[in-house]
């Protein structure tokens, strides 16, 4: 009998596509997360918004939130560590997640490396903004990859250029000839191998969600229409005025995302998105996507 | 064999593994199709519900009248229905500690969520299984349940520590583990050919 294998971390995150991750930070929350419809759940201290709001360093959260979060709920639970906190890691693989988001939502612990996360057995999510960045995340052992979009904006545009950028990528490698392949993995600064193998099947040796901004049931269909086989919903729920029906309508939205007259349906008399950043306004600064190498 | 005599297989796409069953159906010479409305389930020959989340698809299943359409194929025609770990919770009678969660209610057995732990306990073994001869099956149980209870007309085809993870009741069919994610075939191939060939109109 094997545990912690790299078929059982990839097997997991096949589990959840096509279905929508939900940010809590209580128990009630994730029960009203599960409730609705959620595949799992992200056990936070804060939301991205809040984070981005009241700035200053954001850590873990602490092991009790996530282990009232894990008791609340049957189905999956995922903590956030920071960017090259492997002691954070190891406390949350301890504390019994079900899957790790080594996160830029998360101030970096470590600006040149990220988690060596082959040596873990519970799986990892990162995010990624470009093919390369993606490979380099699959090649340290992340089973998941997820676009960054902007963590806390309430806005799409992000999380749509990242998993455009991802897809033309792929695409092109498709069509490249064998023996420009070592250059392509040069440029990427991406693993020859996985270089291949995507030059192979088209797509990502993981699945590949989508993440960063998702506010609305049409955001969530906009991205699955865009090759997102699952979305990740951060603020999105939590910080809209009516989180039960939101987070229902989405779950519906991310099944039924290539059907309009569902998506209309489950769109209608939803009270207030949550409010949205215009990404051009904000300081290169205050972007949570640069972070990460 | 000819185009037409191919077995048309649904593999329910609410949410879950659905590609990975279909690429399965695909090499066995089968015609896999995504069911995500009432009116697909008129097209097939048999029915597959995939791993994933069984509270999501439960949910689902209820909104989108799909669950009794599925029974009401069950009830009519025998549609043959196959389960894999969610899919194995969604077809169980009862649901231990949450009874009440949506789900179909045809197969006579009790099961038991998240019966390993977490995912830290899920695993990857050899399931011996008598009916497929002595090479036994590889099985991933990935936060799996298992099957703690079955009634007198379940048939159980393979047990892993004193527990029936693959077991069969007329033409329903159910297991514990991801035959879907492995590359022995067996189970699907059972499924085909003693159960949805059998019970199909030539």
């Amino acid at each position: 009998m094997e545990q912690g294998t790299w078929k059982l971390k990839v097997g997991l995150a096949e589990m959840l596509k096509g279905g929508v991750i939900m940010d809590v930070t209580t128990p009630d929350q994730a029960r009203i997360a599960e409730e609705a419809g959620a595949v799992a759940v992200m056990a936070l201290e804060r939301v991205p918004a809040d984070i981005r709001a009241q700035g200053g360093v954001a850590r873990m959260a602490d092991p009790q939130i996530v282990k009232a979060i894990m008791a609340a709920v049957t189905i999956p639970v995922m903590a956030k560590c920071r960017i090259g906190h492997l002691a954070e890691a190891q406390v949350l693989q301890h504390l019994g997640v079900d899957f790790i988001d080594e996160s830029e939502v998360l101030t970096p612990a470590d600006d040149h490396y990220h988690v060596d996360k082959r040596v873990f057995t519970v799986p990892f999510v990162c995010g990624a903004r470009d093919l390369g960045e993606a490979l380099r995340r699959i090649g340290e052992g992340a089973a998941m990859i997820r676009t960054k979009g902007e963590a806390g904006s309430g806005n799409v545009v992000e999380a749509v250029r990242h998993l455009r950028q991802i897809v033309e990528q792929m695409r092109r490698l498709t069509v490249a000839p064998p023996e420009t392949l070592m250059a392509e993995a040069k440029a990427l600064g991406a693993p020859y191998e996985l270089v291949t193998e995507v030059a192979k099947t088209g797509k990502l040796p993981v699945p590949n969600f989508a993440a960063g901004g998702i506010a609305t049931p049409a955001d969530a269909a906009l991205l699955r229409q865009l090759g997102a086989e699952a979305v990740f919903v951060g603020s999105g729920i939590f910080k809209s005025l009516d989180p039960k029906a939101r987070a229902k309508a989405i779950v519906e939205a991310a099944t039924y995302y290539d059907q309009p007259d569902v998506v209309a349906r489950v769109s209608e008399n939803l009270p207030g998105a949550m409010d949205g950043l215009d990404i051009r306004k904000l300081d290169e600064k205050e972007l949570l996507q640069s972070r990460g190498w | 064999m000819v185009a037409s005599a191919r077995l048309r297989i649904g593999v329910l796409a609410l949410q879950g593994d659905v590609d990975p069953h279909c690429a399965v159906l695909d090499r066995l010479g089968a015609l896999p199709s995504t069911i995500k409305s009432v009116g697909d389930l008129d097209r097939i020959d048999g029915l597959i519900l995939p791993g994933g989340e069984s509270t999501t698809i439960g949910l689902l299943l209820a909104k989108s009248g799909i669950g009794a359409a599925i029974r009401e194929h069950y009830r009519r025609r025998a549609l043959p229905l196959f389960g894999t770990c969610a899919g194995l919770i969604l077809l169980a009678k009862t649901i231990e500690e949450t009874p009440d969660q949506p789900h179909l209610g045809l197969l006579d057995v009790t099961v038991r969520r998240n019966a390993f732990g977490r995912q830290r306990d899920s695993c990857e073994t050899v399931v011996p299984v008598p009916l497929f001869g002595p090479e036994p099956l590889r099985a991933m149980f990935i936060r799996a349940p298992l099957i703690v209870g079955t009634g007198p007309n379940v048939e159980t085809l393979a047990r892993w520590r004193d527990h029936a993870v693959l077991v069969r009741e007329g033409s329903i069919l159910g297991s514990a583990f991801h035959p879907e994610l492995t590359n022995d075939e067996r189970v699907h191939r059972y499924f085909l050919d003693r159960i949805v060939t059998l019970r199909s109109p030539s």
